[in-house]
C-alpha cells in the first residue's frame, strides 16, 4: 500500500462460509452449468438441423429407440431428487448424520442408474457408425452419460469425505450443497434429452 | 416431502446406524467453542498492525515456497498473468514470422520460394496461432494479472483453475507447434472446413491436431472465464458497486459470459470431426445423411463471437488509456456499458454473414444482413464517446495514448469496410478474397493489437517496476502504424481485383504485382516494429527507468498497489466511493480491516452493491493443477490415435482432480498476535 490508510470498518466477524449465491464455488458450479448447457444446446440444435434433412425421423429403414430401458432411467434419476433435497437441506442445517446416513444411498442410485444406461445403449437399435442419425442419438446419450459418470465420482468422494472429522467443516458442507444443486443441472437435462432421442423419433 | 421422510422410523434407524456419533459431534462442538475464543485473539490487520510489520507478517502467509517446484506451483494470479503475456507474445512472435514467410512467397508473382503444400501449412498455422494462441490468451493473461488489481483485491477467484487454465493453454500450443516441427502441422485452414479436414480428404493426423488443439485452448479458455466473471461479480473492493467498476472490468465481464456461451460450440464441433475421423460417425458426412454444412454452423456459432471475444477487452483497454490521458473520466459511462453489453449480445446473432456464399434461404440473407449491419451502432458510439473525452479532456500524446489514435483511425476503417460486406451481392463479388484479408486485419490488429501494445506499455511499469523507454516507443508505434497501413492497404485493391485469399502465388500481368509488393515491404517494416517493441520490453526490463507509485497519474486501484504488487496485492483492502477513486480520494485511503494475516483469506461481496460478505479462506500454492493438465494432456494426445484413450486415460485425470480438489483441514490453531 503506497498511500496510508485511513481505518473504516472491521470485518474480522464476517463469516467464512455461506450457501447460495454468496459462496464463490456457487458460482463457479452455475458458470460450469451454464457452459455444459450451452453444449447441450447446440447438440440439440445439431439434432434438429441433421433432423431437418430427412423425410422422416428415424429415417427410413431404422426403428425408433426401444422405450422401456430410457423410461426406467427417467422414472428413477427424477426419484432420486427425493433422496438429493434431503441431503441438501440436512448440510444447509448443518446435520451431518442425516447427510452421512443418505449420501450412499445417492450413491447406490448413481451406480443403478450407470447400469440401467448400459441398457439404454443397447436399445437404441442404431449405431453411430449407421449414418448421422445414429451419430447424433448416440452423441447426445454418451454427453449426458459423462454428466452421471462425473458426478456419480464426485459424489463419492464426497460421501468419503463426510465420513471424516472434516464432515463439521461449514464449507464442506457447502460443497454437499452444491453437489446436490449440479445433481438437479443433471437430471433435468435429461429430460430433453430423453425426449429427443425416444419421443421426437415416435411422434 | 423431505420433512415427512425424515421423521419416519426408518431413517432414524440409518441415521444412529450410518454413524451418528453423538461423542464426536459433542466433542466437535467443544473444540470449536474453544478455538471461537483463541481467534478473538488471532492476527488480523487493523490499526494496530499495519504498515511494514503488517506486510513482513502477510509476506510469510503468501509467499509461495522458492524453487523450481514453487514455481511450478504458484498459485499467485499475477505470476499466471505474466506467463500468459508472455507465452502468448511468443505465438505472436511465431505467428508473425509465418506471416513474414507467407509475405516473401507472395512478393512477386510466380515465385516457388514456398510450395503449395507447404503454403497451406503457414496460413493454417499462422492463423491458428493468432487467434487461438495469441489473441485469446492474451486479453485472458492481462485481464488475469490486473483484473483483481484493479478490483482492489488479493487474488482472483479459484487461484488453482487458473494454474489449470494456464497449463491448458500452453500445452495446447506446444501440440501445434510440435507438430509442425514434426513435419505434421494441419493444413485445412484456420477453420478446418468439413470435408476438407474429414477423413475422406485428409487421412493421417493433420486435422486431429488441429482439433485437439482447439480443445486444449477451449478447456483453457472456457476456466478462464469462470475464473474471471466469478472474480468480477464477487471480489470487488467495498463500495465498487457495479455502476462504479472500471470500464476495462465491464468489458472483461462481457467477454466471460460470450466465452461461456460460444466456446463450447467451437469445442462441440472438434469433438464431432475427431469421431468423425476416428470411430466412423458421420456427422458430417453427406454421403451418410450428415452435413458438412453443420460444421460452418457450429464453427462460426463460436468463431464470429470470438472475434468480439478479441475486441472488447480491446476496448476496454481504450477506455483505460483514454481516461488517465485525457484527464477525465471517459465520456458516456452508462453508454460505454450498454455499448459492451449490447456488442455481446448481438455478437452471437451475425455467424451467418460468414456463410452467406454457401446459399441461405432469402430472410436469411436479410436478418443477418441486418445483423451485421445494427452491431455497428454499438461500436459507433464507444467510438464517440472516447472522442467525446479527447475532446472535453486535455490529452497526453504519450505511446499508450497513440496506440489509442492509431487504434480510432484503423480500426474506424475495418469498420466501414466490415458495413458494406455485410451486404450480400457485395460479399458474394469479394467472399475469399483479399479484401476479406484486409478487412479483418483491420480490425484485429488495429482493433485489438494497437490498444493491446498501448495497454502493455502503460502497464509494463505496474508488472515490472520500470518505465519502458517513451522515443524508442514512438519510434515503434510510427513504424508499426505506417507499415500497418502499407501492408494491408493494398489488399483491398489485390482483392477487388480478383485475387484470392490462400493462393500461394499469383501469375503476373494481372495489376497484382505492385500491391503484393507494397504489402509485402508494409509486412517487414511492421516485423521490425514488433521486434523493436520487444528490445524496448526486455531492455527497460533491465535498464528502464525506475517507476514512481503511480507514474500516468492514473485513478483506478491498480495504481494503489505497489509496482511490481507483492504476492498479496494490497496490505489492507481498500474502499471505494466513486469510479476514479485515486483521484477522489486525496490523501489517505479509505481501508477495511479485519482479513487473517496468518493465513491466505480475501474478501468476497455482494454482486450489486459490492458489501462485504464473507472471508474466504484461500489454497495454497499447489503442484496437482499440472499435475492434472498433464494428464488431460495425455489424455487429449493420445485420444488422436485410439479411442480407449478416453477410457484409460480418464483415469489418472480423475485421481488428480480429487487429489486436487481433497480439502485441507483449515488452519484451526490462531497464531497469537505479538504486538
Amino acid at each position: 500500500m503506497i498511500r496510508e490508510p485511513r481505518f473504516t470498518d472491521d470485518l474480522s466477524d464476517l463469516p467464512t462460509h455461506k450457501f447460495g449465491p454468496s459462496s464463490l464455488t456457487w458460482w463457479g458450479i452455475i458458470g460450469f452449468m451454464l457452459i455444459e448447457g450451452a453444449a447441450f444446446a447446440l447438440a440439440f440444435a445439431a439434432y434438429f438441423f441433421l433432423m431437418g434433412h430427412e423425410q422422416g425421423w428415424p429415417p427410413e429403414g431404422r426403428q425408433a429407440p426401444n422405450v422401456l430401458a430410457g423410461t426406467l432411467f427417467t422414472l428413477l434419476i427424477l426419484l432420486s431428487e427425493i433422496p438429493n433435497t434431503i441431503v441438501k437441506e440436512a448440510a444447509r442445517k448443518a446435520d451431518v448424520p442425516t447427510v452421512r446416513a443418505v449420501m450412499p444411498m445417492i450413491v447406490a442410485i448413481g451406480a443403478v442408474l450407470l447400469i440401467i444406461r448400459v441398457f439404454e445403449f443397447n436399445s437404441l437399435n442404431v449405431r453411430w457408425t449407421d449414418d448421422a442419425y445414429g451419430s447424433i442419438i448416440w452423441a447426445l446419450l454418451v454427453l449426458h452419460t459423462t454428466h452421471i459418470l462425473t458426478d456419480w465420482i464426485d459424489t463419492i468422494v464426497l460421501w468419503l469425505l463426510m465420513r471424516t472429522r472434516l464432515a463439521y467443516e461449514g464449507r464442506r458442507l457447502v460443497d454437499v450443497d452444491e453437489n446436490a444443486l449440479y445433481w438437479r443441472y443433471v437430471w433435468l437435462t435429461w429430460i430433453p434429452v430423453y425426449l429427443m432421442i425416444y419421443w421426437v423419433p415416435r411422434l | 416431502m423431505s420433512d415427512a421422510i425424515r421423521r419416519s422410523d426408518l431413517l432414524e434407524g440409518w441415521r444412529r446406524r450410518a454413524g451418528a456419533n453423538e461423542a464426536e459431534r459433542r466433542a466437535h462442538e467443544e473444540e470449536e467453542r474453544r478455538l471461537a475464543e483463541l481467534r478473538k485473539k488471532i492476527a488480523r490487520d487493523g490499526p494496530k498492525l499495519k504498515g511494514a510489520k503488517l506486510e513482513a507478517r502477510l509476506m510469510r502467509s503468501w509467499e509461495r515456497p522458492r524453487g523450481i517446484v514453487g514455481w511450478l506451483a504458484t498459485v499467485d494470479h499475477k505470476e499466471i498473468g505474466r506467463r500468459y503475456i508472455v507465452t502468448a507474445l511468443v505465438f505472436l512472435a511465431l505467428g508473425g514470422l509465418l506471416a513474414v514467410l507467407m509475405r516473401l512467397q507472395l512478393s512477386r508473382p510466380d515465385n516457388n520460394l514456398i510450395g503449395a503444400a507447404r503454403f497451406n501449412e503457414l496460413f493454417t498455422m499462422h492463423g491458428t496461432t493468432m487467434m487461438f494462441l495469441f489473441a485469446v490468451p492474451v486479453m485472458e493473461g492481462v485481464a488475469v494479472y490486473i483484473i483483481p488489481l484493479m478490483l482492489g483485491t488479493r487474488s482472483t477467484a479459484f487461484p488453482r483453475l487458473n494454474a489449470f487454465s494456464y497449463f491448458m493453454y500452453l500445452f495446447g500450443g506446444l501440440l501445434l507447434w510440435g507438430a509442425f516441427a514434426l513435419n505434421i502441422a494441419p493444413d485445412v485452414g484456420w477453420f478446418a472446413y468439413t470435408p476438407l479436414s474429414g477423413p475422406q480428404f485428409s487421412p493421417g493426423k493433420r486435422s486431429d491436431i488441429w482439433a485437439q488443439m482447439v480443445t486444449f485452448t477451449e478447456v483453457s479458455a472456457l476456466s478462464a472465464a469462470v475464473v474471471l466473471v466469478t472474480t468480477i461479480l464477487k471480489c470487488r473492493a467495498p463500495g465498487m458497486t457495479l455502476a462504479r467498476m472500471p470500464l476495462f472490468a465491464w468489458a472483461m465481464l462481457v467477454v466471460g459470459v460470450m466465452i461461456i456461451f460460444s466456446m463450447p460450440s467451437v469445442a462441440l464441433a472438434s469433438s464431432m470431426l475427431i469421431s468423425d475421423r476416428l470411430v466412423g460417425t458421420h456427422f458430417f458426412n453427406q454421403w451418410e445423411h450428415g452435413d458438412a454444412l453443420l460444421w460452418q454452423h457450429l464453427f462460426w456459432f463460436f468463431g464470429h463471437p470470438e472475434v468480439y471475444i478479441i475486441f472488447l477487452p480491446a476496448t476496454g483497454f481504450v477506455s483505460v488509456i483514454c481516461e488517465t490521458f485525457c484527464r477525465r473520466p471517459v465520456f458516456g459511462y452508462p453508454v460505454v456499458v450498454l455499448a459492451l453489453v449490447s456488442t455481446g449480445i448481438l455478437a452471437f446473432g451475425l455467424w451467418v454473414h460468414h456463410m452467406f456464399a454457401t446459399g441461405l434461404p432469402r430472410v436469411g440473407y436479410s436478418f443477418y444482413t441486418a445483423a451485421s449491419m445494427t452491431v455497428a451502432i454499438p461500436t459507433g458510439l464507444q467510438i464517440f464517446c472516447w472522442l467525446a473525452t479527447m475532446w472535453d479532456g486535455r490529452p497526453r500524446f504519450q505511446v499508450p495514448m497513440l496506440y489509442v489514435v492509431g487504434f480510432i483511425v484503423t480500426f474506424v476503417i475495418g469498420g466501414l469496410t466490415g458495413v458494406i460486406i455485410a451486404s450480400v451481392p457485395l460479399d458474394l463479388q469479394l467472399h475469399d478474397t483479399y479484401f476479406i484479408v484486409a478487412h479483418f486485419h483491420y480490425v484485429l490488429i488495429g482493433g485489438a493489437v494497437f490498444p493491446l501494445l498501448g495497454i502493455l506499455t502503460y502497464w509494463f511499469p505496474k508488472i515490472t517496476g520500470r518505465m519502458m523507454s517513451e522515443g524508442l516507443g514512438k519510434i515503434t508505434f510510427w513504424m508499426i502504424f505506417l507499415g500497418f497501413q502499407l501492408a494491408f492497404f493494398p489488399m483491398h485493391i489485390a482483392g477487388l481485383s480478383g485475387m484470392p485469399r490462400r493462393v500461394y502465388t499469383y501469375p503476373a500481368g494481372l495489376g497484382l504485382e505492385l500491391p503484393n509488393l507494397l504489402s509485402s515491404i508494409g509486412g517487414l517494416v511492421v516485423a521490425t516494429a514488433v521486434l523493436l517493441f520487444v528490445i524496448n520490453g526486455v531492455v527497460s526490463l533491465y535498464r528502464g527507468a525506475v517507476a514512481p507509485d503511480n507514474p500516468w497519474d492514473a485513478a483506478s486501484l491498480e495504481w494503489a498497489a505497489r509496482s511490481p504488487p507483492p504476492p498479496y496485492n494490497f496490505a489492507h483492502i481498500p474502499v471505494v466511493a466513486s469510479r476514479t477513486p485515486l483521484w477522489d480520494e486525496k490523501g489517505e485511503l479509505p481501508v477495511v480491516t479485519g482479513l487473517r494475516v496468518d493465513d491466505k483469506e480475501m474478501l468476497t461481496t455482494t454482486v450489486v452493491a459490492a458489501t462485504p460478505e464473507m472471508r474466504e479462506p484461500l489454497p495454497a500454492a499447489s503442484l496437482w493443477p499440472l499435475i492434472a493438465a498433464l494428464a488431460t494432456a495425455v489424455l487429449f494426445i493420445s485420444s488422436i490415435f485410439s479411442p480407449w484413450a478416453v477410457a484409460v486415460g480418464a483415469v489418472p485425470v480423475a485421481i488428480a482432480l480429487i487429489a486436487w480438489f481433497w480439502p485441507k483441514e483449515i488452519k484451526r490453531e490462531p497464531e497469537p498476535v505479538i504486538t
